[in-house]
């Protein structure tokens, strides 16, 4: 029996699936919010990098490999990291059936109390963000390979882009603010020794990620980038 | 001190049960929080009612059985104290304090405030041990144990199973506990040969009594009456997940 007990089965090991892949999203955001910056180089700039992003690889490989590996991964990602969320909340809710009358709290944190639902946000929200800006549905006026053009008409005509991106964006601040942490924890990474530097690499990705993808759609409301 | 308890009473397991409010006076700062319930059970027995059922043993914090729930703290919440160590001048004269039996899916309540904690029982039974030729004692110093493993081992070893940790965490994890117990063995080199089986069957028995999962809140280690520490978790997860990459069932 004790050897048949694989990954799957036990809640040790779907949180460790959980862990990897959102380790793996949390590189993905990181490398996003960089290529974002990259909006103040201007129009050029920006337009080639997100060419760059489609082209990178070719010719040594047929077209689009490398940008589909990547999509791939962050797909599989993605499915394994929610299945495991919802497979963990089914069994901590049934964990306990009947609630306390009166509950206070010593230890926890909003960010770890609210990770299941910041995360929920983060996943519709993504979804939308690819009808924004990357199939272009959701953003009238949309041209294929102008990103500057997409992003700076997105923010300054729609007047609800910027609150919908930056209560997106706190959310994915306040998710890794526990998230990061929480994912060395898990991996069993996390010792007394090793305690205060992921603590501070939780903290510092929360916040570092917020300000860094909210500074474009702030930007750009102020009118700094046209 | 004049003192109001909202307790959960409850007939038996199969009953439901609902809040109840009694007044007690004559409540002595210098009394245990249990003192206080038996003051409580002498009004109730005087008046021909039943006493509220509780679980106690030792009242010097070491057995594990005293832990309740109070004010939706468990053992009241102060640093490391059980519920037998927790004394009424923690309170002011006046209050109202609700009193709560540990609520999990694997810790039923059996009557008012007692819970059945034969889960952690089982979770033991499945690895909690070292099988070894017992004898007469063997000298103490023939194994050599470093310094910081032997002081690890005794932090977690301190764990009295009082169920504390399961009872405060959002998600009834006992994965404190179950940490705890694989810490104690596992750092010691009696525990090795068995290290792996240890992990996998203990997680197992864990898993299947129904706890829910841990979502590394920490609110178990600031309720352990026993200050055992979160990176107890992290050990535990190491070494159930090296012991799944590694494969086998036995440390090699
Ligand atoms: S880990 Fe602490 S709270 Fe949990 S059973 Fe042991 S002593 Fe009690
Ligand atoms: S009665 Fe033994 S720990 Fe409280």
């Amino acid at each position: 029996m004790a050897a048949a007990l694989t990954l799957n089965q036990s809640t040790i090991g779907k949180k460790a699936i959980m862990a990897v892949t959102g380790i793996v999203l949390y590189g993905f955001v990181i490398v996003h919010m960089i290529g974002n910056l990259k909006i103040f180089e201007g129009p050029k700039g920006f337009n080639e990098y997100s060419h760059f992003l489609r082209v990178v690889g070719e010719p040594a490989l047929p077209a689009g490999t490398i940008l589909w590996v990547i999509r791939i991964v962050l797909l599989v990602s993605v499915v394994l990291h929610v299945r495991a969320a919802i497979q963990l909340t089914l069994l901590d809710n049934a964990g306990r059936p009947i609630a306390y009358k009166k509950v206070q709290r010593k230890q926890a944190s909003f960010a770890s109390l609210t990770l299941r639902w910041g995360g929920m946000a983060i996943f519709f929200f993504v979804i939308f963000h690819l009808l924004h800006f990357t199939v272009g549905s959701a953003l009238p006026g949309y041209i294929e390979g102008e990103p500057y053009h997409n992003v700076v008409s997105a923010f300054s005509n729609q007047i609800w882009a910027a609150p919908v991106y930056l209560l997106a964006v706190a959310a994915l601040g306040t998710h890794l603010y526990h998230g990061v942490w929480s994912a060395m924890q898990t991996l069993g990474l996390n010792t007394r020794r090793t305690e205060k530097l992921f603590r501070g690499l939780a903290v510092a990705s929360g916040i570092g990620l917020f300000a860094g993808f909210a500074t474009v759609p702030i930007v750009v409301l102020l009118g700094i980038l046209q | 001190m004049k003192i109001t308890v909202n307790v959960w009473r409850q007939k038996g397991a199969q009953a439901s049960g609902r809040l109840v409010k009694y007044q007690v006076d004559h409540v002595s700062p210098d009394m245990s929080f249990l003192e206080m319930l038996d003051i409580l059970n002498q009004q109730l027995i005087a008046k021909n009612e039943e006493p509220v059922a509780f679980d106690h043993d030792c009242r010097e914090g070491i057995c594990g059985s005293c832990g309740v729930m109070i004010n939706g703290l468990a053992h009241g919440g102060r640093l490391a104290t059980t519920t037998c160590q927790l004394h009424m001048r923690s309170f002011k004269d006046g209050d109202v304090i609700t009193v709560e039996p540990w609520r999990a899916k694997a810790f039923p309540v059996l009557k008012d405030l007692i819970v059945d904690r034969g889960a952690f029982d089982r979770i033991i039974q499945s690895g909690g041990y070292i099988s070894a030729a017992t004898g007469s004692a063997p000298e103490a110093n023939s194994t050599p144990i470093p310094k910081e493993n032997a002081d690890l081992a005794f932090d977690a070893a301190q764990c009295i199973g009082c169920g504390a940790c399961v009872a405060a965490c959002p998600n009834a994890s006992a994965m404190l506990f179950t940490a705890a117990k694989v810490s104690h063995l596992g750092l010691l080199p009696q525990g090795q040969p068995e290290r792996k089986s240890r992990v996998f069957n203990m997680v197992a028995t864990m898993d299947a009594a129904g706890f829910g999962g841990c979502t590394n809140i920490g609110e178990c280690s600031a309720a352990c009456p026993k200050e055992i520490g979160l990176h107890f978790i992290g050990r535990l997860n190491r070494d159930l997940l090296s012991a799944t990459l590694s494969g086998g069932t036995t440390a090699d």
